[in-house]
């Protein structure tokens, strides 16, 4: 998609041009012809909920991508990363998704780990300690804000709490919905420093898992069948202070900052899976007859085909466009919010009518569908509910705060 | 649900097998002794599900064994997370376990 910038009028309105432009088409078939020849047909031999490759076709598709010069896809240029801009990110990442394992695992991680991208802000010792080996694929690393007390509304929901002891912290206190961090190395945690200061007294630090103090208590089963979340208990963790992450107090900003920008990947996920499964959807329609006729002749079946076909289109563009001002550098938490929005509650229509067009078939193991359903469901409550997000705008647009 | 598995044992024999669901689970199988020797899991692509994972149990290890099943259709993170409840509970996975790659750390309170 080539969108102001490049498409830009005169006067420099927010014009269109709706075609990607030449280098991103070729991108996107690059992704395409990667997902379809060397993703798809390794899954017909994985259990259907799996979302890990073998270790050894891991290491031969990540050498591929590696071969292609995308390796480190989300990277910013200068850790090392291709240097691809946030919309063609988008457009590629709206292809990835397009496989059984797509919207969680996306092409099964080949494209390289990103990290996390609060540690692009941490001081240089952090980075040297855990931002660059995790970039070399040396470290895993999990994020660590939901509490039992809730997720949504973070500034009010920590009870977590990070004590100063000399000159470290000690932090007592639980998460739950974790993902990862029975596997990370470290993490980070958002506790509440000072109990009298709402959002400014939140403190975001980074915690190692052997460190004594960090427990990882239980698995938490999802609809997500292929991984689980965890919950995790603090008890007496020493933290040192090099290991506050930003600001003493401006843990909430850290945690607003990366929800946001996490909106637009979320969105392009459920984008692509829709796309796939519409393209079954059709592809099904076309073949399977009842009474003498194929399914795609019947009315009913078209409605359902073109009211899929216009969620995608809108959840594509309002994706497209936050990505565009994200990518301007302007203000865009409200057109993620959006994206989010439009794109995770969108993705869930379009399976659903993809699976009633399929029949029986839909509902069984053999399709990718009935995963998409379920993990399709978990995308309208992840990285911020859609109550949340339709918050998030009625700010932007209205004024005033959150009550 | 129970963190960990608490199912009934029941002998490893044919009338016993047959009686399983097809389902999709998890399943474990003692020794004589009553350790678990080995975590198994009866997924997606399993051809009678519990059943037929059962009954290859039976026919590769003869009499002698018990075995526990339940059915879940979480199966897959159940069995990791069964894996990772056996080595927090025992220091290390059952005899006749690899660890899939990427397994994690439990410490169960």
């Amino acid at each position: 998609m080539r969108i102001a910038g490049r498409g830009a009028g005169p006067d420099g309105a927010d014009s269109m041009n709706l075609e990607p432009s030449e280098e991103q088409r070729l991108l996107i078939d690059l992704v395409r012809r990667f997902v379809r020849e060397e993703i798809v047909p390794l899954e017909a031999d994985l259990d259907p909920d799996a979302s890990e490759l073998d270790p050894a076709d891991h290491a031969r598709l990540a050498g591929m991508v590696r071969e292609m010069g995308l390796y480190g896809l989300d990277v910013p240029r200068e850790y090392g990363g291709p240097g691809v801009d946030v919309v063609t990110r988008t457009l590629m990442a709206i292809e990835m998704a397009q496989h059984r394992a797509g919207l969680y695992a996306p092409c099964y991680g080949v494209f390289g780990a990103v990290g996390l991208a609060q540690l692009y802000e941490a001081t240089e010792e952090q980075k040297e300690r855990y931002l660059r080996p995790t970039l070399r694929g040396e470290k895993r690393a999990f994020f660590g804000l939901t509490e039992p007390s809730g997720g949504s509304d973070p500034a009010r929901a920590i009870r977590t709490r990070a004590v100063r002891d000399g000159d470290g912290w000690v932090i007592d206190g639980s998460k739950l919905f974790i993902s990862g961090a029975d596997r990370a190395d470290y993490g980070i945690v958002f506790a509440r420093t000072d109990p009298a200061r709402g959002r400014a007294g939140v403190t975001c630090f980074i915690v190692e898992t052997g460190w004594p103090g960090f427990h990882v208590r239980r698995v938490v089963h999802t609809l997500r069948s292929a991984n689980y979340a965890t919950e995790l208990e603090f008890e007496g963790l020493r933290v040192p202070a090099a290991n506050v992450l930003g600001e003493v107090g401006g843990g909430f900003a850290i945690a607003n900052d990366r929800l946001s920008r996490q909106r637009i990947p979320y969105a392009a996920g459920c984008i692509g899976v829709a796309v796939a499964a519409q393209e079954m959807a059709i592809g099904y329609a076309r073949l399977r007859e009842t009474f003498g006729a194929p399914l795609a002749t019947r009315q009913s079946v078209q409605n359902m085909i073109i009211d899929s076909q216009v969620d995608i289109e809108s959840a594509r563009w309002l994706t497209l466009a936050a990505a565009e001002k994200a990518r301007r550098g302007e203000p865009f938490r409200k057109e993620a919010a959006m994206a989010k929005l439009v794109a995770s509650e969108a993705g869930g229509r379009v399976v659903d009518r993809a699976i009633q067009i399929h029949g029986g078939y839909g509902v069984t193991k053999d399709l990718p569908l009935e995963r998409w359903y379920r993990e399709m469901r978990i995308r309208r409550i992840g990285e911020g509910p859609s109550e949340v997000q339709r918050l998030i705008i009625a700010r932007d647009l209205i004024g005033g705060s959150f009550h | 649900m129970a963190i960990r598995l608490v199912k009934p044992w029941r002998a490893l024999e044919a009338d016993e097998v047959v009686r399983l669901p097809g389902q999709l689970g998890v399943y474990e199988v003692a020794g004589p002794s009553g350790a678990v020797l080995f975590i198994g899991v009866a997924g997606g692509r399993s051809r009678f599900g519990l059943r037929g994972e059962l009954e290859t149990e039976l026919a590769r290890r003869g009499p002698g064994f018990r075995f526990r099943v339940e059915v879940n259709v979480q199966y897959h993170t159940r069995y990791r997370e069964l894996l990772m409840l056996h080595r927090a509970d025992h220091g290390a996975l059952p005899p006749e376990n690899e660890a899939p790659p990427g397994l994690g750390r439990l410490r169960p309170a």
